[in-house]
């Protein structure tokens, strides 16, 4: 913590307070949140997870819907650094499969006669980058089709688990910023009639939040997201599910905003500038967003994992998006029955990005919260 | 008090009419009348539909009137306790909810006692003793607590028991209970296995909580009567149980609502998982077969429940703080 201004003032400031006063605003919030570490782990790990995302297409070794009809059910291939004690470059061993007779399971045993490297930067299945480059360059493989890798395992179809993961974060991952802006809209614009104004606008906003907020969230959501067609294209249901996502999100938001615009109302510099003959909308755009938009980036930082979870769950017991769109929720729903999961445990993988993915963004909340205000002490 | 108890239960009828709204919309949703989509149901499996089931059935939910002498007519069953009738199981809603609310209801209320059990002396512990290893220990489990949703730790969970203890976690009961009738051993059975589906349910509730009553108390504990009640020489332990704990308490009863709303909503997602007779899995099928009046009709239930959650709350509050009570405005 830096230290403050001496009271008395006998001593001479040090220079780092000299720093500290000099400083803008948005220094000062870097240097607290700097300070938690937790919240930069957190936001460096995001960065991460959102750059694997954007380039889910080129870092995957093969397409999202890829089927390996003979590795069905197959479990995370075993990538060898050394052979015979000696160090190599990271190969693979071709797979032989087996019929157990006897629990009628295919059973998998590595033939280490053939060896396979793990080459980077191979050519694979072709795909669009961006939607505009077509290439055929993927970031790792062993470019043979016919020994493939699978670093989390396959599916009952034959399809990587690894490959399927990264796809599934493109959706898992941007539903909740879609959703986000649509609650944070929402929330701007009540939250910010309701403490501008107040009185029985006020009121009404407040109790409509209450009786919103006193909703079971999953029952609803699963309701609501029950009346969608099943029938939908991918783009269409992703977007009706967001707003479902979004219907009870805005609320917490919207509080927020009221609580500071309340704050903020009575200070001096508003009521100046009201004084001063300047119009509402340019106090509420001059004046008051910017006092409060530190503490705006912390809620919508802190909303964001709820709608992560609320599509997860919902696509999970099937209500969510459909197959064969890909999201961590669809995934997950291979891991519904305690068979298959003790079977083929790799199929719970996508519950550990799903987990990563929130913890970071609460840290990444609290730092934030801690940051926003740095002034206080 | 008595005049607080009837304004606040007088706010409670407003809100149920908004529920009801609410829910009507939810079940008309779906494109389509669902009698169509009935009809079309029953003649795929062959079932032929005659002239006179339908107009019954039209007749039944008011089908050819509008939409809002519809509402009405469905208000008006709703109020005499019926809530239409489900397609998929061919039996009045009321019955299926009825099987089922009771345990959803014991749930529910077992893990918000196990909440309170738990978060308040975690919470009174961590105030008084801030900073220390225990404080951090406490704080980073909440943290994760917080973090990581129920359903996806009971998944991990199961998979955990079932591959190092071989032990199958998805059944409230065992074989020889499970078509048995209530009995103290079906009881004693059942709380053998209840407790980690009401751990996990409880889990987010609890680290909230706990959070909660360790910064209310930390505030009260600063205040100068507590310092007071130093100076003037009295034992420690009376110090702090006497006020301070009693007002880091108040939180725990206002936000019951959304503790409940919570427990409730988390409830219907893990025991989908743990597979418990609740109303969670009904309401599950219900809507993966967007059977629109059994799934509309537990929202509403489920809704109205917490909402009357939340006015037990407020009555429970202001007979403990007497602030409210005078209308003079609590926290």
């Amino acid at each position: 913590m830096l230290a403050k201004a001496n009271p008395k003032g006998a001593e001479p400031v040090s220079t780092a307070d000299d720093k500290f006063y000099a400083a803008s605003e948005r220094q000062l919030i870097w240097w607290r949140f700097r300070k938690h570490k937790p919240a930069v782990i957190g936001g460096i790990v995001l960065i991460l997870l959102y750059t694997v995302a954007i380039f889910c297409q080129f870092l995957s070794p093969y397409g999202p819907t890829n089927r390996f009809p003979d590795y069905q059910n197959v479990s995370p291939t075993k990538i060898h650094f050394s052979e015979g004690g000696k160090l190599h470059r990271p190969f693979v061993y071709a797979q032989k499969r087996e019929l157990d007779m006897e629990t009628f399971q295919y059973v998998f045993t590595e033939d280490t006669s053939k060896k396979y490297p793990i080459y980077f930067f191979v050519r694979g299945e072709k795909y669009k980058l961006f939607g505009l480059l077509e290439t055929d360059l993927h970031f790792f493989g062993t470019g043979d089709p016919k020994v493939p890798v699978f670093l989390f395992g396959a599916d009952s179809l034959g399809r990587d688990l690894f490959t399927r993961t990264l796809y599934g974060s493109r959706i898992s991952l941007s539903i909740g910023l879609v959703g986000v802006f649509i609650s944070f809209a929402l929330g701007l614009f009540f939250g910010g009639i309701s403490g501008y104004y107040g009185g029985v606008v006020d009121e009404v906003i407040q109790r409509v939040i209450d009786f919103l907020i006193s909703i079971p969230t999953y029952p609803l959501w699963m309701t609501l997201s029950a009346a969608l067609p099943r029938d939908w294209p991918v783009v269409k249901s992703y977007f009706a599910i967001t707003v479902v996502l979004s219907l009870l999100g805005w609320c917490g938001l919207a509080r927020v905003v009221r609580g500071k615009l309340l704050a903020l109302r009575e200070e001096d510099f508003v009521v100046a500038a009201r004084l001063a003959g300047a119009s509402e909308f340019r106090i509420i755009r001059r004046h008051l967003l910017p006092s409060f938009a530190s503490h705006i980036v912390v809620s919508i930082t802190l909303s964001i994992p709820g709608m992560i979870l609320g599509e997860t769950a919902l696509s999970f017991l099937g209500l969510g998006m459909q197959p064969p769109a890909v999201s961590w929720g669809t995934l997950l729903q291979d891991a519904q029955t305690i068979t298959s999961v003790a079977l083929y445990p790799w199929r719970l993988i996508p519950c550990i990005f799903v987990m990563v993915a929130v913890l970071s963004f609460n840290f990444l909340g609290d730092g934030l919260r801690d940051a926003a205000d740095p002034y206080s002490v | 008090m008595g005049a607080y108890i009837i304004r606040r239960l007088l706010m409670f009828i407003p809100m149920l009419l908004v529920l009801s709204v609410v829910s009507f919309v939810i079940i008309q949703l779906p494109p389509g009348d669902m009698l169509t989509t009935y009809i079309t149901q029953l003649k795929r499996s062959g079932v032929d539909v005659s002239e006179a089931e339908v107009a019954r059935l039209t007749q039944m939910y008011g089908l050819d009137l509008p939409l809002h002498m519809q509402y009405i007519k469905w208000f008006g069953n709703l109020l005499r306790g019926n809530l239409g009738y489900s397609f998929m199981w061919q039996r009045p809603v009321t019955e299926i909810v009825a099987e089922r609310l009771p345990l959803t209801i014991f749930v529910s209320l077992l893990t918000t006692v196990f909440v309170w059990a738990v978060a308040l002396p975690i919470g009174i512990y961590s105030a008084l003793h801030q900073y220390s290893v225990f404080d951090y220990v406490f704080t980073f489990i909440g943290f994760l607590g917080l973090s990581i949703p129920g359903f996806l730790l009971a998944l991990v969970l199961i998979w955990f028991f079932y591959s190092r203890f071989g032990l199958n976690m998805t059944s409230l009961f065992s074989p020889e209970f499970l078509n048995a009738s209530w009995s103290l051993a079906k009881v004693l059975d059942m709380m053998k296995q209840i407790w980690l589906p009401m751990i996990i349910i409880g889990m987010s509730g609890t680290a909230g909580l706990i959070r909660t009553v360790r910064g209310n108390l930390l505030d009260e504990l600063r205040k100068q009567y507590v310092v007071t009640a130093r100076a003037k020489g009295l034992p420690e332990r009376r110090v702090i149980f006497k006020y301070p704990v009693r007002m880091a308490i108040n939180p725990l009863i206002s936000t019951i609502g959304w503790t409940l709303a919570s427990i409730v909503s988390g409830e219907a997602l893990v025991s989908i998982i743990f597979n418990i007779q609740t109303i969670g899995p009904v309401l599950l099928q219900a809507t993966l077969s967007q059977d629109m009046y059994l799934a509309g009709s537990i929202t509403m239930l489920l809704s109205a429940l917490t909402v009357f959650g939340t006015l037990v709350s407020d009555i429970l509050l202001a007979w403990v703080d007497p602030r409210i009570r005078f209308g003079r405005g609590g926290n």
